[in-house]
């Protein structure tokens, strides 16, 4: 049995310390140890995106990220997206959209959304496509998930420029 | 929108609205819970050892370093698994036809037939050291010879794998109606194609899973399933537990698409484990588990001859199914091919059909019901062959469908089936419309100067759901061994909200909303003062669950009347408190009025009052105002539409990218339109992946090549094009609803739209005919053979 | 999946991250960002019994001008690259690298030292005739494109040494392309070419280069076409002709989706795509 590791990160905006095993992928750290099951797992191979989490702003599949390189990171999940009762304007555009069914690409879908849209704010929806090649859904055919991106890129556009203009004031 | 506005019910209008769905908050913030989601306290994790080898006899099996690594709680075989009461049950038993089923269990015994097959199961308390110990499980074989291709499979000679039946095939059967040989003999043209349709994968992201729990004599298993109900009388069967002392639920689950409308191994051996141990087993599927081990569908070889007249009528069709059924048998895998026979002749009257159907046992996985299951296989050979025959004749092949659509409903075809109601000019009229195939063509044309190869196909399909009528179905008919009626119980509660129980058990359909959206109306209610709950077998009555596009026109039609019911007894309560009659009882803005006296009303909750506390009821009235309904459907629905999709295609790489896709489809009434786009968004793309990339493939030695998602191409966002839906609205005269399924619909519609596409576009070049998936090398080495 | 058990360290330097590695022997493997290995590891493809993680290590993670090029620290990610339009060719190959989420973690030195063939940095690389610079505890070296990628999955890199930086040759006057071809977005590529081309100020071909992904068991320079082109002029004829030399010599691995002779058809094809769009014709 290989020894553990401490580790120290921030978890939607908690930090944990820990130690854990090396080999213990960050996705069953979320799920297993900090009962966060939100994020989902869909393969082996790094491809349907259903773990998709943020490490320090990014997304990243956690199936595919071990527990000890996320030592000293922020990580956040699909429960660290709102602001309490608030849902993020993509969650509430993917229900406004109909842009889920079954709901368990759904986490990983809007945390690779939610980079997409703060890589491009104003993205096509050829680049939106592009943008979620990295998470498959089996339910939606994907058009009602492309509506709800740019919808949610339209109000956070719209709520940026509100923002610098209450600066500007 | 091309629908008239109508609505199917009084109340407060909430049927045919776009609602938002009740099912989503908890879906969006990560708070749903999947099985995978559940632990109890002593939880034991099973880990399965697979064999390696497509056939062979199982000579020794050493788990001893197994079982001795620290933290591992048990081991057990096959043979461990003696006291199991039955293998797993096949439910299809068709009167005079005689179906080979052979034993089927969790662990395989003595003998393996397909690559994946559970061999061993290893408990322990941690799921990476289950894992682990499941290495060191030393299996020996003694390998067979292996038989893969169900045509070789049935030639004198083939390996046989079950040898008990002496031969690989699993049954021989025709359905037949007319003389198709008359039919065929006084044809101008009999078209000729052999058409074969892929094997492919349901492919829910969610992989399986299942937990068990044995506690003080009774067995609850969680799991991610579409048929909680027929799941516990399976375990019952296999496990020899009683009923009453077992309870299925099936959580939140991620997505099935028939994948889930099963009874696994390894659900009744996670039971099994933990009425063995005393303690909670859970196992989870990964997603090589799932590729291996969960049906897979089709996998037909079709053999098509249609006779036609000169003038395009035609006269008959006789297809010959191959149905690969793999190794062993799940719960109905072979009466899939059934469903083909049913709608072989598509939306045409075709005065004589018969369809021959033969099933072959092969070293693979079990084929069972897959997104469609039969009508896809159906669709994408009579769809394909219009414009194949209108090739032939020199026909368009929209003038060659229209001449042959069947216009009267209700209409009974010569092998039997009525198709209860259609439209079939009406939404190929409205896909042309929004297609705008003048403008196409002449686009097609100068495009072609240019080297740029576009094309368009069409799909004009009816197809059969809404499982189904239990007299058609049941063992005296088809011989499925059970109803298909299906259950629901409304229940208002004392302060006058309401739970709405259904035996159907939804798995991202959105039936919370749309089932309450039919129930508030019948009660005057908000949708959100309706709870509807679901996939529970110790809740509600005794249900049929969730496929075969059955939850809405069997589904929600009994919700309906459940609701109607109270309806009924509210008003008489209603009635006697007003001193009106209750025939003059009316459900309006929220309430139960006089007629013609607005002012004169009450609330469900004033009812509620009046039926729970009950002083002043109607002489002879029990109290409460909870109902049940079982609604057994007289025949199934039968949805229809056109699509049309054009892709463009490089004809240097041989890649193909959709462009357009229109979709008209008719499922009669709408409850939410938003729910019925959603279906038809992903059926279509559901079909896309089977056209253009995906494929179940195994070697000449059974080795399954396409393991996970790196070969099995689910489409990404990427490949995929948005869509132009609109609908017509035919009602069924089957349910009251007037409603149809539309789960499957798009899936069943959009293979031959795609390859008629793909063909339009090559014609020039010379391609008359391709087979899916139609991979970039396939479609290249087309254009080449063509050039030749 | 889950991988096989192995111990971890994540030195704070570079001469810890070596001495780790040193002491782990043959099982020890250098981490970067895990998007190779890890893979690997959890469908127990590969088990490795240390890990040296070099997270800690100070300084990798960077990109500056050198001598008119670029040096590039081993652990610069992706989606560093992607976002670095300066970087050409370089950016345009990243940005097609599986997905957003890949690009995120995967590092430019990781996939160089894991040396697959269907990787898409490698080719680009050679393509460059750029090089790596590696240490070990012997010392540093520099190990050119062109010698890096040994066999599948073996480079020139030995047991005990670290992958610390990429080096790109100046890229003024250079046109460029990479084309991909996959049958989804995310997928590994069928085939790929990197073409580069320099035109001289007579419009003629002063230089041209053009590497495959995936058509071998390393990436490999295209060299019948270069010398067919180099020299010569650069309209849509010539590149034609020369694009039809592309596949001359080659084995490419046959797989599900393609045969070895689609595959160098393929690798025609995008090489005269590529190769137009490098010299802007």
């Amino acid at each position: 049995m290989s020894s553990k590791v401490p580790i120290r990160l921030s978890v939607n905006g908690r930090v944990r310390e820990l130690d854990v095993e090396p080999r213990l992928l960050l996705v069953h750290l979320l799920r297993d140890q900090l009962g966060l099951t939100g994020t989902h797992v869909g393969c082996d191979t790094s491809n349907c995106g259903a773990c998709t989490v943020h490490l320090d702003g990014e997304a990243v599949k956690s199936c595919t990220v071990l527990a000890v390189q996320a030592d000293g990171t922020k990580v956040t999940t699909i429960e660290g997206l709102a602001h309490g009762d608030e849902l993020h304007p993509l969650q509430e555009a993917f229900w406004e959209d109909h842009a889920l069914q079954c709901g368990y690409c759904t986490p990983g879908m809007i945390m690779a959304a939610a980079d997409l849209l703060a890589r491009n704010p104003d993205p096509s929806e050829e680049e939106i496509r592009h943008g979620l090649e990295g998470n498959l859904c089996r339910c939606t055919g994907y058009h009602n998930i492309v509506k709800a991106v740019q919808d949610a890129a339209e109000v956070m556009h719209g709520s940026a420029v509100a923002d610098r203009q209450e600066v500007s004031v | 929108m091309s629908v008239t506005e109508e609505r199917t019910s009084g109340g407060n209008g909430f049927v045919g609205r776009r609602l938002k769905r009740k099912e989503d908050p908890r879906l969006i913030t990560g708070r749903a819970t999947y099985v995978e989601d559940l632990t109890l306290p002593g939880t034991l994790y099973a880990a399965v050892v697979r064999s390696p080898e497509a056939h062979a006899r199982i000579t020794s099996i050493d788990a001893s370093a197994a079982a001795e690594r620290a933290g591992i709680e048990a081991v057990f075989t096959g043979e461990d698994l003696a006291d199991m009461a039955a293998p797993c049950p096949m439910v299809w038993v068709p009167p005079g036809v005689e179906v080979h089923v052979p034993e089927h269990w969790p662990l395989a015994r003595g003998k393996v037939g397909y690559v994946g097959q559970a061999v061993a199961v290893i408990l322990g308390g941690d799921k990476y050291g289950v894992v682990d110990a499941a290495e060191d499980v030393v299996v020996e074989y003694d390998a067979l010879p292996v038989v893969v291709d169900p045509e070789a499979a049935l030639e004198p000679g083939a390996p046989v794998i079950h040898e008990q039946f002496g031969t690989n095939k699993v049954f021989e059967w025709s359905l037949a109606g007319g003389d198709v040989d008359a039919a065929l003999a006084e044809a101008d043209v009999v078209l000729e194609r052999r058409i074969v349709n892929h094997r492919t994968a349901g492919a829910a992201i969610e992989p399986r899973g299942a937990m068990a729990e044995w506690r003080e004599g009774r067995l609850t298993l969680w799991s991610s399933t579409q048929i909680p109900h027929i799941a516990r009388v399976i375990l019952s069967i296999q496990l020899g537990i009683s009923e009453e002392k077992i309870r299925v639920v099936a959580p939140e689950v991620g997505g099935g698409f028939g994948s889930k409308l099963q009874v696994y191994g390894e659900e009744v051996l996670v039971a099994w484990c933990a009425r063995k141990t005393g303690k909670p087993v859970k196992w989870t599927a990964t997603r090589s588990d799932d590729m291996l081990t969960t049906h897979h569908g089709r996998d037909q070889i079709d053999d098509v001859r249609i006779g036609a007249k000169r003038d395009g009528t035609l006269t008959g069709i006789h297809v010959k199914v191959i149905q690969d059924c793999g190794s062993y048998h799940l719960i109905e895998g072979p009466v899939i091919p059934t469903f083909t026979s049913c709608v072989i002749s598509g939306a045409y009257d075709f005065p004589a059909v018969r369809t021959d159907i033969v099933g072959v046992f092969t070293n693979k996985f079990t084929t069972d019901a897959i997104r469609g299951a039969g009508r896809p296989e159906a669709t994408h050979l009579i769809e394909v062959c219009m414009d194949q025959l209108a090739d032939e004749l020199g026909m368009d092949a929209l003038e060659l469908r229209r001449k042959n659509f069947i216009t009267e409903f209700p209409n009974e075809r010569p092998h039997g089936f009525v198709y209860d109601s259609g439209n079939y000019h009406g939404t190929l009229d409205r896909c042309l419309e929004m297609l705008d195939l003048e403008a196409f063509r002449s686009e097609q044309a100068e495009l072609r100067q240019r080297g740029v190869y576009r094309g368009v196909g069409f799909s004009t399909y009816v197809e059969i759901c809404g499982l189904g009528p239990s007299r058609a179905l049941g063992p005296d008919g088809w011989g499925m061994q059970g109803g298909y009626f299906e259950s629901a119980q409304v229940r208002v509660l004392p302060t006058g909200t309401v739970m709405a129980y259904t035996g159907t058990s939804p798995h991202g359909q959105g039936l919370e909303t749309s089932f309450a959206q039919i129930v508030a109306d019948r009660l005057g209610l908000d949708p959100e003062a309706v709870e509807v709950i679901h996939g529970d077998t110790n809740t509600g009555p005794f249900g049929k669950d969730t496929y075969g596009s059955r939850s809405l026109a069997v589904g929600g039609e009994a919700i309906a009347r459940a609701a109607e019911k109270v309806q009924d007894k509210a008003k008489r309560i209603v009635a006697h408190k007003l001193e009106a009659a209750p025939e003059d009882i009316e459900v309006a803005e929220g309430a139960f009025r006089v007629k013609g006296s607005p002012d004169k009303s009450l609330t469900l909750a004033d009812v509620a009052t009046e039926a729970y506390i009950p002083g002043d009821l109607p002489e002879g009235m029990e109290a409460g105002l909870d109902e049940i309904s079982f609604y057994d459907p007289t025949n199934f629905v039968w949805p229809f539409g056109a699509h049309a999709c054009v892709t463009e295609v490089d004809v240097e790489t041989g890649r193909v990218e959709i462009l357009r896709w229109i979709a008209v489809d008719d499922c009669g009434p709408a409850i939410n339109p938003m729910l019925i786009e959603g279906q038809v968004h992903g059926g279509v793309v559901h079909g896309i992946g089977q056209a253009l990339f995906e494929q179940i493939v195994y070697d000449e030695h059974g080795q399954l090549v396409t393991g996970s998602f790196v070969d099995y191409a689910v489409p990404t966002a990427a490949e995929i094009p948005s869509f132009e839906t609109d609908r017509t609205e035919t009602r069924s005269p089957t349910n009251s609803l007037g409603v149809k399924g539309v789960g499957e619909a798009g899936t069943i519609a959009a293979t031959p739209a795609i390859v008629n596409s793909v063909i339009d576009a090559l014609r020039p070049l010379g391609v008359t005919y391709l087979d899916m998936p139609l991979t970039p090398m396939r479609v290249w080495n087309a254009i080449q053979e063509a050039r030749r | 999946m889950i991988t096989a058990e192995f111990d971890y360290v994540a030195p704070g330097s570079l001469d810890g991250a070596l001495h780790a590695l040193a002491d782990g022997g043959e099982d020890a493997k250098a981490l970067a960002g895990g998007h190779s290995l890890l893979p690997l590891m959890k469908l127990r493809f590969a088990a490795p019994a240390l890990l040296v993680d070099l997270r800690n290590v100070p300084g990798l993670r960077s990109i500056e001008q050198e001598n008119g090029g670029w040096r590039i620290g081993a652990l610069t990610r992706h989606a560093d690259l992607q976002a670095r339009e300066d970087l050409g060719v370089v950016a345009q190959a990243a940005a097609l690298i599986a997905d957003q989420q890949v690009r995120n973690r995967g590092t430019i030195g990781g996939s160089l030292a894991h040396g697959d063939p269907a990787s898409d940095l490698p080719a680009v690389l050679l393509a460059l005739e750029g090089a790596v610079t590696v240490r070990g505890r012997a010392g540093t070296r520099e190990i050119a494109a062109s010698d890096l990628f040994e066999d599948y999955l073996t480079t020139a890199i030995a047991a005990g040494e670290i992958l610390t930086d990429v080096r790109i040759p100046a890229l003024a006057g250079w046109g460029h392309a990479y084309e991909k071809f996959t049958r989804r977005a995310e997928d590994w590529a069928m085939v790929g070419v990197c073409a580069l081309v320099r035109r001289a100020d007579d419009g003629t071909c002063a230089d041209v280069r053009v590497a495959f992904t995936n058509m071998g068991s390393t990436p490999l320079r295209a060299t019948a076409t270069e010398q067919a082109l180099r020299g010569g002029p650069l309209d849509a004829e010539s590149i034609g002709r020369a694009a039809e030399q592309a596949a001359e010599g080659t084995e490419p691995p046959a797989d599900l989706n393609a045969t070895a002779d689609y595959k160098r058809h393929l690798a025609r094809v995008l090489t005269r795509r590529a190769l137009q769009q490098a010299a802007g014709t």
